[in-house]
């Protein structure tokens, strides 16, 4: 199939509803997982559930804005992973445990 | 809701694929395997983008993200030796929890978009998702932000060395990692 | 030339700055110059300005900048200068000079001594904004001002208790006067719905506004004026306030500050015009003040306090020529008393200098042979305020007594009899202090000099201002063709008072015999008493019967501590008890407790587990979603 004739096809409900799903179950790990690592790797699966209804909206709409705040998401992403990572690493150091339980030992 | 078999199959096959991927993220109890089947969900939302008429995002998506993102992840894994340690999983109670509060939330959208106003919008422009036309808006509506953007990148850069940098105090009782990370 | 009048004020206010920064670090004599200059820069200007003035009686206005604008109310902060003001400015700073001059050599060697000078500064500033503000409102502003040079200077030697006490009592009865005054203001305000001199008298000569709305207002500046020259019943700070460095006394507790009052009278005096009743009880209050202090005088031993005393007197008889509207009267007193006051207390700086600080006038006594010109002075200010014929306190006293005759006989009488309880305690201070046998220790003996030159050329000027200020306002039969120079003078600001010099020269002549006669009757009697019988004034506890009543000053600041303070404070300590510790700190305590209690019930949530908090978050991201859709 082509790709243009998606858009006659596929209603952008489908997508919506697609992204939803992608997104829940993200938030689903963020809220179940432990491990600091799979929690920023669920955090990225909801960024992309978004970028994926941001780009769907757009290329219905025609207009390309809907695209460029993607690659912004993806610039906070990137620099969240990179600053996330260190940390991680960081606490992994000091504590040699990446459990996010850990961190509640910080409270003062 | 539209019918099953109404909807053309790759649409299908490629939902199902990240549906899939996405769940095994989740529940995988080994770190790793959750990097390579989130690096799936990635390539099969890039193709969601190919079909969307995005084709240079669908690039950048494989190359930023499962390139470049997601090999990040992975490396931390390896260096950190993260594998092997068995994450102790939470109790059922956070296992309901968390899944009544996913799906409550899924709901709640579901329910949000079903009555919404049924403004099916097709006015797609086959140049929208071509470098080109994203090049020009992204440096003439949207140069600031690009700007800043970089800005960011260079702050992020800056702490994650920082953070990564081995702080000269604590050398003797931090032998874990062999590297410098980042 | 307009800008003179801006200049005169900010001079002092520069010599404040400078005195006040850096004054520490300069050495005595730059500071003490420095300070003084600044007076003279001021007293030059006003002299320019009194030349202008006489030639155009009209005055000056100046406007630096608008004060405050509310609604259709504008105050500026303007200045002016008119013929009572050029005086008034001419006596604060001629003699403020002086006694800049004077506290150089006075104040030598004292830890304070760029402070004192700083205060004064500020003080004749405040003072001169007083006189030359063009409204009320800089009036008030300069009368406040005024008053916290008074207090920072009474309590100047801060670190004895008493002193400080006699500066807080001076400070709180002066607040009681200046609730009066301000109440005035608002009243003027309310009246006139402005505080421009010109705008107010104007309004009020027209004579149609409400008479007892004036009556109000005249008894309400009057109140404030009673706490600033220190009438019946807010007169006992001053006496108190001896405990400031005698040029403080001299400066502001005698020639300038206290007067304020009597000029703020004379500078309403078109709304007094109008109201009688006022009046009167300006005079009652000022002969019973006059009466009093005169009396009280009679029988006190610090050097201080008895001038202190006479002071109170002598404003008290200045408020009687006020209430018989005889303005140029007070304020020729008024000028005169600043020149022998000033001198007289200038005069008791020198003996206490010369004394090592000894203020008690039975351990002094035959000063004369080693301070002639301190005796000297002395001796003129005592027969200037005495009223010894052709000196000052003699014209006039005598012309404020000849209004009073006219006026009111019973009045008279006692204006009599207190000027010549004046005579009494002034030659008995005399006396005492220089004559008779010294009953000091060796060592005050032995101490004993004559004060250096910075202080006793002040002396010899304002004893020559003594002698000679009569020639300001002399009467007709004296003066001749050049009498009545002030009269004429304030002419522009008092007007022409209907009635006035009712009396023939006959008469005139026959009251200044009168006076005279009591002069020397009391010369006598103190001569006889203290000189050649060598009498010494009892201690204060050795009184017995009315000298007990005087020499404890009527008891009145025991009666003012029993009726008001105490009641005051036992009402505040009954409220702190009751409404303060046990009313309004429990509600305050209960409030506090109450979200700290429930505090601790959030703070359970927040017990830094990372899931709880995402479990919120989702659970509001869920309600906001959920919100909108059934909305």
């Amino acid at each position: 199939m082509k790709p243009d004739s998606i858009f006659h096809t596929v209603e952008i409900s489908h997508y919506i509803y697609l992204s939803c799903v992608l997104f829940c179950i993200g938030l689903f790990g963020v809220l179940f997982r432990r491990n600091a690592i799979v929690l920023l790797m669920c955090i990225e699966l909801m960024l992309n559930a978004v970028n994926l209804l941001f780009t769907a909206f757009s290329s219905y709409m025609g207009d390309s804005s809907g695209q460029l705040f993607v690659f912004f998401v993806m610039v906070v992403a990137a620099a969240e992973a990179a600053v996330g990572l260190a940390i991680l690493v960081m606490m992994f150091r000091n504590t040699r445990t990446t459990d996010v339980s850990f961190l509640s030992n910080l409270k003062g | 809701m539209p019918e099953l078999s109404k909807i053309p199959w790759p649409f299908l096959i490629l939902s199902f694929i990240s549906i899939l991927c996405a769940l095994y993220v989740v529940t995988s109890n080994s770190p790793i395997r959750s990097v390579l089947a989130l690096i799936l969900t990635f390539f099969s939302i890039s193709a969601h983008y190919v079909m969307l008429n995005a084709q240079f995002l669908a690039i950048v998506n494989l190359i930023v993200y499962a390139g470049a993102i997601m090999v990040l992840f992975l490396f931390v894994l390896m260096l950190l030796n993260l594998n092997k340690e068995t994450e102790p999983l939470k109790s059922n109670k956070w296992l309901i929890g968390a899944a009544v509060s996913a799906g409550l939330l899924l709901l709640v959208f579901t329910a949000s978009i079903q009555t919404s106003s049924e403004h099916i919008m097709r006015h797609p422009e086959a140049g929208t998702g071509l470098v080109k036309s994203l090049g020009k808006v992204l440096f003439t509506d949207y140069l600031v932000p690009f700007e800043l953007s970089g800005i960011l990148f260079l702050a992020a850069m800056v702490g994650a060395v920082m953070l990564g940098k081995r702080d000269a105090a604590n050398e003797s009782d931090t032998e874990i990692t062999g590297r410098e990370e980042v | 030339m307009m800008q003179n009048l801006a200049l005169i004020i900010l001079s002092p206010l520069a010599g404040f700055l400078i005195t006040g920064l850096i004054g520490k670090r300069l050495p005595e004599k730059v500071t003490g110059w420095l300070g003084s200059l600044a007076v003279l820069v001021s007293f030059v200007l006003s002299i320019s300005v009194f030349n202008q003035i006489a030639a155009n009686p009209a005055g000056m206005h100046q406007k630096l900048f608008t004060f405050l604008s509310v609604g259709s109310l504008q105050i500026d902060f303007a200045l002016q200068a008119d013929r009572l003001t050029a005086l008034m400015m001419l006596v604060v700073t001629g003699i403020g000079f002086l006694i800049h001059v004077y506290s150089i050599a006075y104040m030598h060697g004292d830890a304070g001594f760029y402070k004192f000078f700083a205060y004064l500064n500020l003080f004749v500033f405040n003072m001169l904004v007083l006189i030359m503000g063009a409204n009320f409102l800089m009036l008030f502003f300069g009368w406040e001002g005024v008053g916290l040079c008074s207090y920072l200077l009474i309590g100047f030697w801060y670190e004895n208790a008493e002193y400080g006490k006699a500066a807080r009592k001076a400070f709180v009865m002066n607040r009681i006067g200046d609730l009066g005054l301000l109440l005035g203001l608002f009243l003027i305000i309310f009246e006139f719905g402005s505080l421009d001199y010109h705008t107010v008298f104007e309004a009020a000569a027209r004579g149609d506004h409400n008479l007892g709305v004036i009556t109000a207002i005249c008894i309400l500046l009057f109140v404030g004026a009673m706490g600033k020259s220190a009438q019946i019943p807010l007169y006992t700070w001053l006496p108190d306030a001896m405990a400031g460095p005698t040029p403080v006394s001299a400066l502001i507790h005698a020639a300038t500050m206290v007067t304020a009052g009597i000029y703020l009278v004379v500078r309403c005096n078109t709304l007094y015009h109008f109201a009688p009743v006022a009046q009167e009880l300006i005079l009652y209050v000022g002969i019973a003040t006059s009466i009093l202090a005169a009396l009280i005088g009679l029988k006190q031993n610090d050097i201080k306090k008895v001038l202190a005393y006479s002071t109170v007197s002598q404003l008290g008889l200045m408020f009687v020529a006020l209430g018989c509207g005889a303005y140029t009267a007070a304020m020729f007193h008024l000028t005169t008393h600043a020149f022998f006051k000033a001198l007289l207390f200038l005069g008791s700086g020198s003996v206490i200098h010369g004394m090592g600080g000894e203020q008690d006038i039975r351990r002094m006594g035959a000063l004369k042979a080693s301070m002639p010109l301190t005796f000297w002075t002395f001796l003129i200010g005592t027969l200037a305020i005495a009223g010894f014929p052709f000196m000052s306190g003699f014209f006039s006293k005598d012309e404020i007594l000849a209004e009073v005759f006219v006026h009111n006989k019973v009045v008279w009488a006692l204006a009599v009899g207190s000027a010549l309880l004046t005579s009494i305690y002034m030659l008995r201070l005399f006396f005492v202090t220089f004559l008779g046998s010294f009953r000091g220790t060796d060592e005050q003996k032995h101490h004993l000099h004559e004060s250096p030159w910075m202080m006793t050329v002040p002396l010899a000027i304002l004893a020559i201002l003594s002698i000679g200020g009569g020639l300001l306002n002399l009467p007709e039969i004296v003066g001749g063709g050049m009498a009545h120079t002030l009269k004429h003078w304030l002419e522009p600001v008092t007007g022409k008072p209907a009635g006035e010099h009712a009396i023939s020269h006959g008469t005139e002549l026959a009251l200044m015999g009168v006076a005279v006669a009591m002069l020397l009757g009391a010369w006598l009697y103190t001569r006889n008493k203290y000189q050649s019988k060598g009498v010494v004034p009892e201690a204060d506890e050795a009184q017995e019967g009315t000298g007990r009543l005087l020499s404890h000053k009527f008891y009145v600041d025991e009666v003012y501590d029993a009726a008001i303070v105490q009641p005051v404070n036992t009402t505040g300590e009954i409220l702190y008890e009751q409404a303060d510790r046990k009313g309004i700190d429990r509600i305050v305590n209960a409030l506090g407790n109450l979200w700290v209690w429930l505090g601790g019930l959030y703070k359970k949530v927040q017990n830094g587990n990372l899931e709880y908090y995402l479990i919120f978050m989702v659970a509001g991201l869920i309600l906001i979603v959920g919100f909108n859709l059934f909305r």
